[in-house]
This record gives C-alpha cells, sequence and structure tokens, in this order.
C-alpha cells in the first residue's frame, strides 16, 4: 500500500513543485518588470526579434487562414443562400480567435523556442551563474526585455494577422468566387465592433506574457547539457501552446 | 578571509560535501585538489553563494553568507571575481563587450574611461587586436585570459579560479599559472583555484587543500603537501593506478 502511495505521490510532488516554482518565477519576473525593467536597446532588440523577424511567418499563415477560411465560409454560406455574410464570418473569426491564438501559436514556435534555447544555453554554459557572481541580475538583462518585447510585439503580430487574413478572405471570397466586394466590406463594417478588436488584442498581449514567461522559465532551469536544452526548449513550445488554447478558452468565456 | 563551517551538500543520494571544514587565508594563493567528481567545483560555488549548503555555512571576513537575502549577497559578490571552468564568457558579445559588460553595468565611467581600462585589463593579460572577435574564434588559452581580463577589471578582493587551465597544453598551462601568481602580486588578491594540475600548481600556491570523499584530507604549503606520507594524497600526487583511490 505504501508503494502505491510513493507511486501516485513521487510524481503528484513533482507536479506541485515544478508549479510552485513556476509561479513563483512568474511573481519574480513582475517584480522585476517593475523594479528592473532593463534598457531601451536590448528591449527594441527583442521587439525587433520577437516581432519585425516573425512578420514573415505570421504574414504567410495570416494570408492562408484567410484564404482557407473565405473558401470554407462561402461553401457553407451559399448552401443557405447567405454568402453576403462572408465578410462578417472571416473578419469576426479572425480578429476575436484566430488572429491572437494563431499568431501566439506561430511565435511560439519561432520565437518562443529560441528563447529558451537561448536562455538554457547561457544556464548550461555558466553564463548566467557568471551574470549572478558578477553581482547582476540575471533577470533584469535576461528576462525583462523578452518579457516587455513580448508584450509589445504580439498585439501588433495580432493585428497584422488580422489584416492579412481579411485580405486573404476578400481575395478567395470576391475575387475568385465572385462575391460583391461591397458585400463583402460592409457585411464586416456592420459586424465588427470595438469590444472585438478589443477582445482580440487583449488575448494577444496575454498570450505575449505566456509565451515569455514559460519560455523564459523553462530555458533558466534547464539542466544537463544539450539534451537539456533540446528538452526545456520542447517542453516549452508545448506549455506555452496548451496554455494559450486554456486560457483561450477562458478569456472568451469571460469577455464574451 | 573565508571560512566554510561543517559544509554539507548533497545531490539527491549522493553526499558531495560532508560537514567540510576549510580556511582561505586572505591574501594568499590557495589551491583546492582532489580527483574528478569530488566536488571541487561544488566547493567553490559555495563560496560565492552560488549553490545553498544542506547544512553548514560560509563565512565571508566574518559574515555569514549562508542564506543570506539576494541584495545582501550581491554587495557581498561585489568584492569577488571568479573565473569559471569554462569560462563563460558571454558568446553573443565580443571580447571587448564581454570584458567592458561589468564596467558599464556598476560604474558611471565615460566610454573613452571604459576603453582604457578594458585596454589595460587585456594588455596585462597578453592581449592585443582581438576587440572585435567573438568567443568562438578564440583559442582555449585565449577564452581563459579574456575571462580573466574581465574577472580582475573590478579589482576585487577575492577572485575564484574553477580549473583555470583545464583543456589547455603545458606550456600554455604554465603560462597561466604565472600569470595568476604574477596578477596576484601585483593586485594583492585572496585566490581560490580548484585544478588538478599537480605538482605544477605547488609552484604557484600558498596553500593546498586536498578533497577526498567529501572532507579536506589535508591542509598545508606545497611542501608540507609534497612531503606528506598520507596514502591518498601520495596517489594522487604521483598518479600512481594502485591505493586508496579507485578509478572506475
Amino acid at each position: 500500500m505504501s508503494s502505491l502511495f510513493s507511486y501516485l505521490g513521487r510524481p503528484a510532488v513533482s507536479v506541485l513543485r515544478e508549479m510552485g516554482r513556476m509561479v513563483l518565477f512568474l511573481f519574480y519576473a513582475l517584480w522585476m518588470l517593475f523594479r528592473a525593467p532593463g534598457k531601451p536597446i536590448p528591449i527594441l532588440k527583442q521587439i525587433k526579434f520577437i516581432g519585425a523577424k516573425s512578420f514573415f511567418v505570421i504574414f504567410l499563415t495570416a494570408a492562408f487562414t484567410g484564404m482557407v477560411l473565405g473558401l470554407q465560409g462561402y461553401y457553407t454560406l451559399t448552401k443557405t443562400g447567405t454568402e453576403g455574410m462572408l465578410g462578417s464570418v472571416v473578419a469576426l473569426s479572425l480578429i476575436r480567435e484566430l488572429g491572437p491564438v494563431l499568431a501566439a501559436l506561430m511565435v511560439t514556435g519561432r520565437a518562443g523556442s529560441a528563447i529558451t534555447a537561448e536562455i538554457g544555453i547561457m544556464r548550461i554554459t555558466e553564463q548566467i551563474d557568471a551574470l549572478e557572481t558578477m553581482a547582476l541580475e540575471p533577470f533584469k538583462y535576461l528576462m525583462s526585455p523578452k518579457i516587455l518585447a513580448a508584450l509589445v510585439a504580439l498585439p501588433l503580430l495580432c493585428s497584422i494577422f488580422d489584416v492579412v487574413g481579411i485580405a486573404g478572405g476578400y481575395l478567395v471570397g470576391v475575387k475568385m468566387m465572385g462575391l460583391n466586394p461591397g458585400a463583402y466590406i460592409n457585411g464586416m463594417e456592420k459586424s465588427v465592433e470595438w469590444k472585438d478588436v478589443y477582445s482580440g488584442l487583449v488575448k494577444s498581449v496575454s498570450f505575449g506574457f505566456i509565451i515569455s514567461w514559460v519560455c523564459c522559465y523553462k530555458g533558466f532551469y534547464t539542466t544537463r547539457g544539450a539534451e537539456g536544452v533540446s528538452r526545456s526548449t520542447t517542453d516549452a513550445v508545448v506549455m506555452s501552446s496548451v496554455l494559450i488554447l486554456i486560457w483561450d478558452y477562458f478569456l472568451t468565456s469571460v469577455m464574451m | 578571509m573565508i571560512e566554510l563551517v561543517r559544509l554539507t551538500k548533497s545531490f539527491g543520494k549522493q553526499l558531495v560535501l560532508n560537514d567540510l571544514n576549510l580556511k582561505i587565508p586572505a591574501g594568499k594563493i590557495t589551491a583546492v585538489i582532489g580527483p574528478s567528481g569530488e566536488g571541487k567545483s561544488v566547493l567553490l560555488k559555495h563560496m560565492i553563494g552560488l549553490m545553498k549548503p544542506d547544512n553548514g555555512k560560509v563565512m565571508v571576513d566574518g559574515e555569514d553568507i549562508t542564506w543570506m537575502g539576494r541584495s545582501q549577497l550581491n554587495r557581498v559578490r561585489e568584492r569577488f571575481g571568479m573565473l569559471f571552468q569554462g569560462v563563460a564568457l558571454f558568446d553573443s558579445m565580443t571580447v571587448f563587450e564581454n570584458v567592458a559588460f561589468p564596467l558599464e553595468e556598476k560604474t558611471r565611467l565615460s566610454r573613452d574611461e571604459i576603453r582604457d581600462r578594458v585596454h589595460e585589463a587585456l594588455e596585462h593579460v597578453g592581449l592585443k587586436d582581438v576587440d572585435e572577435k567573438y568567443p568562438d574564434q578564440l583559442s582555449g588559452g585565449m577564452k581563459k585570459r579574456v575571462g580573466l581580463a574581465r574577472a580582475l577589471l573590478l579589482k576585487p578582493d577575492i577572485i575564484l579560479f574553477d580549473e583555470p587551465t583545464t583543456g589547455l597544453d603545458p606550456i600554455i598551462c604554465n603560462a597561466m599559472h604565472r600569470l595568476i601568481k604574477e596578477t596576484q602580486e601585483r593586485f594583492g588578491f585572496t585566490a581560490v583555484i580548484v585544478t588538478h594540475e599537480v605538482p605544477s600548481i605547488f609552484e604557484i600556491c600558498d596553500y593546498v587543500a586536498m578533497l577526498f570523499r567529501g572532507r579536506i584530507q589535508m591542509r598545508g604549503t606545497p611542501e608540507e603537501i609534497r612531503g606528506s606520507e598520507d596514502p591518498v594524497l601520495r596517489q594522487f600526487i604521483t598518479g600512481e593506478l594502485e591505493g586508496p583511490l579507485q578509478f572506475v
């Protein structure tokens, strides 16, 4: 019996310990954001890395997501004779849901994994220890700029995603399927409200925080060489992606 | 002076430091020797608060730093410099940026003053025209010297050397030892060197401590260590395969 408790208890304690450490890391990261937000140049470099360098992948993902939405939406709506609603279907789907979520997932894959790998390599090569021995705060140099940059970059990328996606839907619905361009634009104008845009942007800011928090955390606690970096990177991408989807559900239910 | 009092540290079931006591005298070079995997680097990391012991305490000039808060610990760390086993240069920065980093972050010196101080430190360790090189463009010995220049820049009272000559050929190894000795004589800092390089380390150090099975097996001057009849010490110094030290 005791071995059963031990069998079940050990992983449970391990998970609880990991969760506790993550929450402590979160609080410390938040505290350091206010106390030592970092210098402007490193923050701008990170905005470039997380934001500008993700532009191409966001553009491609958004264009094809919008085009698929246009195609599927047109096919479904023609069945009920309401294809004039295509503009509002594409715009609302993108602005409220797909834009923030897909942009966040793409940034997790492109920049989040790189953040974990970078900090993880700095950990295993003792570069973080070197910062500490110089009486410098690793959070100020490594975490704060990345977290602040993600908070700025994600809503911008999300906005680009929305615009490009809507254009993709227009291309398929209007140019390929022959829908009236006025109906597409008009339907979109009538159905999209400020609160839809606002909820999408709030989501993207919170996703930016999740990505930077999880990826920095996983990198910071990397152990055991190259294999450890590989494991941390995988864990960071999986955990960020899952947390984004879970958090998206909660935010959607609150902001409906 | 650094004093380790009844220090115990284990990782899982592996006991690495076992009720260890050691005094590091100020202004001298102390070498910590011992077989691989005995916890020499762990010992060094305790001295600067990078690791916390399970039991025991670490005293720096009479101040217990074992469970100090981060800001207090940082105040103590400002007196330290450290040369890591893998040097730990920031690989995204050039040599100049690496060496200048502590000055830029911790002082209000002008750009020109920082440049002069960096060049002075690099010249002191025998490096020239490497400002724009990245760490991966340097040889092992050059990296170690850049690490030493960085550690020296803020003129610390104590410098910890974690295997400063690992991976270097014997000539560069001796040159590095001589550089450490000259630098210590010039600046007068307390040096702790974790190393395997026996007997060559005996030429530059004032004291030697042998770490074995989590404790200090013996501490003394190089002459006392050389003359010791302790079988563990004798085997370690002579490199004999037969003896109390077991090799897997």
